[in-house]
């Protein structure tokens, strides 16, 4: 059972934090990285739900992507940026108000998923003309590639994945932030700024991927380990692995790319119709548009689900069955719900099969298990909308 | 007769009692699920007996000797984490007759198996 050590690994910047913390280091996307510390992956879930959970996600790929030729005008670069951008994505990134995040998708020209990721603007007028963009782990090196050769010639791509990214999220991350970084802690839910910290910055937005309030944090690698110890000896804070950070976003309903989406899936099938802004709808302008708008109008084969499984968990590639047997589709991510205390999954599923209440069945080493199709997120988001005050 | 091992970190008594090691549950983290074997199954030596879920996945456990379930431990469907907090005593999975007492000597004793898991 004990995984064997792979020299191919990378390390991130707070490696030697995660072994002192007790973390058991498995291989994920080229990372060595904590799946979980001593308490273990339920104790680390429900804590992040009842207080503060830190995430090391150093191995996701933030970056900027800034105007080689700036005019200046902080409204005009920033469509001239955006400009850059969109003809990779269905969001509308032009639409975008000075601090804002936005969850959008890379998609290709049939309309599947390159990759889901987050596009922000800069809050300070200062830096018009750059965008601070975050994409998935697996896929970074594809994606960095596709936007630097969409923005050649015009905009340069600044990869930032030698940082340290840290995840602090939970109910009770508000009050840590406001401690540390105080004019952070008054960020509106997707929004993004960066503030001054000792003597560096710190890239600080207000998201997550766990359905609870929180923060993503950027940071130099030089200061990491700083930061990581001071929040850390905050008595509201402790440490999460990765199996933690799966289990509740699979609770938020939130897809994982590489198993929920892929090179095959539309936004349309996986459930992301907020993704596909509306002017570029009406411009019918991004990849795949003929075959999303359709899929918009109607034209759908299968949609994501999610299900609550009677008895063993049904995992990643479990048949879904119907009444009659006949298998309709597959499970995408499954696995036990801790704050519900029994299995949960997500899959695909034609749109007849996929009305809440439906009753299905999963096959589990070969046995039929039943599942009822309910309404995600499973639990609730707890996101903060408005800055409190 | 002792405790024996096998390398697949299952352990049975004199009595016949099959469960995971400490260490195997150690390396799983927490059991959210476990599928027993039914009274009376014949299992042989190496047959899949039971399956215990963590969070993250499925792992199979295997007859350590070939034999006749007698007894499963269904404190275990409400309560799987007993397999986390006494894998050798409440956390217990299922009970074997033994059809062969000959087979425990292939098995590993403590010290063998200490030693692989070192």
């Amino acid at each position: 059972m004990a995984e064997a050590p792979d020299a191919d690994l990378k390390t991130v910047v707070l490696n030697d934090r995660h072994i002192v913390a007790g973390g058991r280091m498995v291989p994920f996307s080229g990372y060595s990285l904590p799946v979980q510390y001593p308490t273990g992956i339920i104790a680390e879930h429900k804590w992040t739900r009842e207080h503060a959970g830190l995430f090391d996600v150093s191995h996701m790929g933030p970056s900027f992507l800034v105007l080689d030729r700036k005019s200046g005008d902080g409204e005009a670069d920033h469509v001239a940026i955006a400009a850059v951008v969109e003809p990779l994505c269905c969001g509308d990134i032009r639409g975008l108000k000075p601090g804002q995040v936005r969850y959008t998708l890379l998609l290709n020209e049939a309309g599947g998923t390159h990759d889901d990721l987050m596009i922000a603007r800069p809050a300070a007028e200062g830096w018009g003309g750059a965008l601070y963009i975050v994409v998935n782990a697996g896929t970074k090196e594809a994606d960095f590639q596709r936007i630097a050769a969409a923005a050649a010639g015009k905009a340069t791509l600044n990869r930032s994945d030698h940082c340290a990214l840290l995840a602090l999220q939970g109910p009770e991350a508000v009050d840590v932030m406001r401690t540390l970084v105080p004019g952070a802690a008054e960020l509106g839910f997707m929004h993004y700024g960066s503030f001054g910290w000792r003597e560096t910055h710190l890239v600080i937005s207000r998201s997550g991927y766990t359905g609870e309030d929180g923060f993503e944090i950027l940071v130099d690698p030089e200061h990491a380990a700083a930061l990581w110890d001071l929040l850390l000896a905050d008595p509201r804070v402790k440490p999460i692995g990765l199996g933690a950070r799966d289990s509740l976003r699979l609770e938020a309903g939130l897809p994982l790319y590489g198993h929920d989406l892929d090179e095959t899936i539309s936004p349309v099938e996986a459930g992301l119709n907020f993704a596909i802004s509306r002017r570029r709808r009406e411009m019918a302008d991004f990849p795949g548009a003929t075959r999303i708008l359709a899929e918009l109008g109607g034209v759908l084969g299968r949609v994501r689900v999610g299900l609550e499984v009677e008895g063993a968990p049904a995992r990643e590639g479990a048949e879904i069955v119907d009444a009659a047997g006949t298998t309709i589709g597959h499970v995408t991510s499954g696995g036990f719900a801790p704050s519900l205390g029994r299995a949960i999954a997500i899959g695909f599923v034609p749109p007849e099969s996929a009305a809440p209440g439906t009753r299905l069945n999963v096959l589990v080493r070969g046995r039929s298990q039943p599942a009822i199709v309910v309404p995600t997120p499973f639990v609730p988001h707890r996101y903060v909308r408005k800055a409190s005050t | 007769m002792s405790v024996r091992f096998t390398k697949d970190h299952e352990y049975i008594t004199a009595d016949g009692t099959v469960g995971i090691t400490p260490y195997a549950q150690e390396q799983l983290g927490d059991i959210v699920f476990v599928e027993l074997p039914r009274p009376g199954q014949r299992l042989k030596q190496g047959d899949e007996a039971a399956v215990v879920e963590s969070v993250k996945a499925a792992s199979e456990i295997y007859a350590p000797v070939s034999g006749t379930v007698t007894a499963v431990n269904d404190a275990l469907t409400g309560d799987p984490g007993l397999i986390n907090a006494a894998p050798e005593t409440d956390g217990w999975i299922y009970r074997l007759a033994i059809d062969n007492p000959a087979e425990l000597d292939g098995l590993m004793d403590a010290a063998a198996y200490a030693k692989l898991t070192t």
